[in-house]
């Protein structure tokens, strides 16, 4: 063969002798979805309350302050979370033809073990127990339980890294290995606590005044460069390549990519503590290690992108793969406003402003939520045996509503961020302050709407999918003829 | 593994000579302009680094060629922002509030000084435009006053406030007088609320207003005077006008005799400089009340 497309199919023979665990990929993806829908009905709950406050329904367990922590958990842990662990021991054993180190019993005490951190978490949130951390709100007993799940993840991946059949570890375990490594290690760190008592859920943080600010914001910005980036751009290497069915762009750049990420994104988290009590020095240092992340984080974008070269066609007629390249779109963009909006000048406008949330649901919606979707599309066929998904025009709207969604969302929030921070700092011609707190959320109202509306819309989205994936597994559709029928993009607006 | 480098067809780029479950990888070198990109972000940095504060010391640390610090930041535009002002605020300091109202241009100064801290200060309570909000706040822009509505009385409840914890906060107590331990039973404390509908002319048992006007005389009057007039010495709300503070209809009468609500408004003094509370007492009394 002097003459290759790029791919190599497996030959049955060689795949037929490992024993793959499908099971728990199953499990967990179909977790990725209930999930995935009780966080986006959570969102959409809690932006109609910013709109409509009397929807805190002057009850302590439904106010804003307990559902925002319960709506970000269940976007990042739960949500994304099983999507990761659904994708990585998919992607580990295939990639390194071998089935699951420990067996499956230890793979289902992982699955049951991680749903119950999310429940155990949950009613926290609900319940008013929390220990005030941002990403980091369960308190201490949910802590322990958490670590104990985490370390058995790992030495499962690792061990099945170890008992690997192939002589390189392929690019996308790098990142899932770092991903769980990283995170191991800035959740013990940051969640460093004495409890008040053996029976009661109080504890006190370790760190105290600027320094546990800082172990927090390392904590926070890496849960989004070690979880929602190194993770998700792991599914991406896998899942593009294999869409597209082409060959990864470059082996170069993902190395030094890989490397110059890991190694930056850890610095970068003062850049959430610029004009604080935090010294200058780590102000500055923050700042410089993430403007130094822009490239190493767009090497991803362009070896995602790249990969598409010479099948670029396939986008017009593979929603699938139109969910994981539009992804990776949002990626690029979301990892060129963060270090734009860590540059100082640029923060004391947009810190603390809705231009921050319109940036990190540029990368939750965007990049997040639709390589996840895209690689639970790609996924659930072959984990249930079926040829195709049961409708590639449903996947076609779930993209076109959740794009419209995303649209709304940051575009509301672009403006009503950049508008609240140019009131807050507006005076008159005699020195005053133009405006009062108050006059801001009133003049925010409107966005406050429209970014509802773009929840209501992404929400919508993942129902459609729910339904696409449940006719999917539950298979015997008649209507094969269209499931085989690609549709042109553009096709769903007609 | 092959000997000879495999080529893409698409591309023509070299393939890596390993593949995983299908996916194999181009051998293409690096974009340029994403390495040139990186190391002028790189460059940049280090410059940065030389010029702002970047490096932790024992005891210290180093402070840039640049010498900025964000303290000196805050503490110049302070600076610049009192500079602008100055001339007007130390005028304020010294000058009586009678003597600021009879200066237009310091008047003018002043209310909308006034107007920016009530803003930040006061609307979350008294509302925007201080119209009063249900439940007890009451509302600055009418001439119904409490405490009182002149420029020294408006200024004294701002500094002590009104049942503020405080020694020499303005302070007074409605009696409860309902309830087991009340001097007044549930039909006494209903002739009462009917004569004080009286005063508004809007009762409609003459009987009770004539059984209530005898207990009103002895339990209400000393402070809310005998035709429901009011005391602002004493903080006594007036009765016989269409001002409620908690409602003025049967009911609420009715609840404010047997348990009374009594409001709290913060003491402002020490909290807010010298000149802000006098601007914002200069505000409050330009709202259309003022005495």
């Amino acid at each position: 063969m002097t003459v290759a497309t790029g791919t190599v199919e497996t030959a049955p023979e060689r795949a037929a002798t490992v024993d793959y665990n499908m099971d728990v990929v199953r499990q967990f993806t179909i977790a990725t979805m209930f999930w995935g829908v009780a966080a986006f009905l959570v969102g959409v709950f809690i932006a109609l309350q910013l709109a409509f406050p009397m929807l805190n329904l002057d009850l302590p367990w439904t106010t804003f302050g307990r559902l925002r922590p319960l709506h970000t958990s269940a976007a990042i842990f739960a949500f994304g979370g099983n999507a990761l662990i659904a994708t990585s021991l998919y992607v580990v054993q295939r990639t390194c033809r071998a089935s699951l180190w420990g067996g499956p019993a230890l793979a289902s005490f992982l699955f049951w073990g991680y749903q119950f951190f999310i429940v155990l978490a949950g009613t926290g949130y609900v319940l008013g127990i929390t220990q005030s951390k941002e990403y980091a709100e369960p308190e201490w007993y949910v802590d322990l339980w958490l670590t104990v799940i985490w370390v058995l993840y790992l030495v499962i991946y690792l061990g099945t890294i170890m008992r690997r059949k192939e002589p390189h570890i392929y690019v996308a375990n790098w990142f899932y290995l770092a991903f769980i490594v990283t995170i191991a290690m800035l959740h013990v760190v940051n969640n460093l606590a004495v409890p008040v008592s053996w029976f009661g859920t109080k504890s006190y943080i370790l760190w105290s005044g600027v320094q546990d600010a800082l172990t927090q914001w390392w904590y926070g910005h890496n849960a989004v460069g070690f979880f929602l980036t190194a993770g998700f751009l792991g599914i991406m290497y896998y899942f593009i390549p294999k869409r597209a069915n082409r060959p990864v762009y470059s082996y170069r750049l993902s190395i030094v990519h890989f490397w110059s990420l890991i190694f930056i994104y850890i610095w970068a988290g003062p850049h959430h503590l610029h004009y604080t009590a935090l010294p200058d020095w780590a102000q500055s240092l923050g700042m410089m290690f993430s403007v130094m992340l822009w490239m190493p984080s767009w090497g991803g974008m362009i070896n995602g992108l790249m990969t598409l070269s010479g099948a670029w066609d396939k986008l017009r007629t593979d929603p699938v793969l139109r969910f994981l390249v539009v992804a990776v779109g949002f990626y690029g963009m979301s990892t060129f406003e963060g270090p734009v909006m860590s540059i100082k000048p640029v923060n004391a406008l947009s810190h603390y402003t809705d231009w921050t949330i319109g940036h990190v649901h540029s990368g939750a919606l965007g990049w997040v939520a639709f390589i996840s979707f895209g690689a639970v599309y790609f996924l659930v066929p072959k984990l249930w045996n079926r040829r195709e998904l049961f409708s590639l025009r449903l996947v076609s709207y779930h993209f076109w509503i959740a794009t419209l969604g995303i649209v709304l969302y940051i575009t509301s929030m672009w403006i009503s961020g950049i508008m609240q921070g140019l009131m807050w700092r507006a005076y008159n011609d005699l020195g005053f302050l133009q405006y009062s707190f108050v006059e801001t959320v009133e003049a925010m109202h409107p966005y406050y709407v429209i970014r509802a509306l773009g929840g209501i819309l992404f929400l919508s989205g993942a129902l459609i999918m729910v339904y696409n994936l449940y006719r999917t597994v539950k298979g015997n559709y008649a209507d094969v003829a269209e499931t085989a029928e690609l549709v042109p993009a553009g096709a769903a607006a007609e | 593994m092959p000997t000879k480098a495999e080529k893409d067809a698409l591309t023509g780029t070299e393939l890596r000579d390993h593949e995983w479950d299908g996916i194999q990888e181009l051998d293409t070198p690096l974009p340029k302009w994403w390495l040139y990109v990186f190391w002028a972000a790189v460059l940049w940095s280090a410059i940065y680094f030389v010029l702002y504060p970047s490096v932790p010391g024992i005891s210290g640390y180093f402070k840039g060629v640049l010498g900025w610090s964000s303290r000196t930041q805050i503490e110049e535009t302070l600076a610049e922002a009192r500079k602008g002002q100055a001339k007007y605020l130390d005028r304020i300091r010294t000058t009586s509030l009678e003597d600021i109202r009879r200066d237009r241009a310091l008047l003018t100064f002043a209310i909308a000084g006034g107007k920016a801290s009530f803003a930040q200060n006061c609307l979350p309570c008294h509302g925007p435009g201080a119209v009063g909000r249900k439940g007890g706040y009451p509302s600055l822009a009418d001439d119904a006053w409490l405490w009182g509505g002149t420029l020294a009385a408006i200024h004294k409840t701002l500094e002590v406030g009104i049942r503020a914890g405080t020694e020499d906060t303005r302070t007074n107590t409605m009696p409860t007088f309902g309830g087991p331990d009340g001097p007044l039973k549930p039909a006494q404390i209903d002739d009462v609320a009917e004569f004080v509908l009286s005063l508004t002319k809007r009762s409609t048992d003459a009987e009770a207003v004539t059984r209530g006007a005898k207990i009103y005389a002895d339990q209400c009057a000393a402070c809310h005077g005998k035709a429901g007039e009011g005391n602002q010495e004493l903080g006594a709300p007036t009765l016989n006008d269409q001002i409620w503070l908690y409602g003025g209809n049967k009911t609420a009468i009715v609840a404010q005799i047997t348990k009374p609500t009594m409001g709290v408004m913060p003491n402002w003094g020490g909290r807010l400089d010298a000149e802000t509370l006098k601007m914002l007492t200069l505000y409050v009394h330009s709202l259309g009340g003022g005495k």
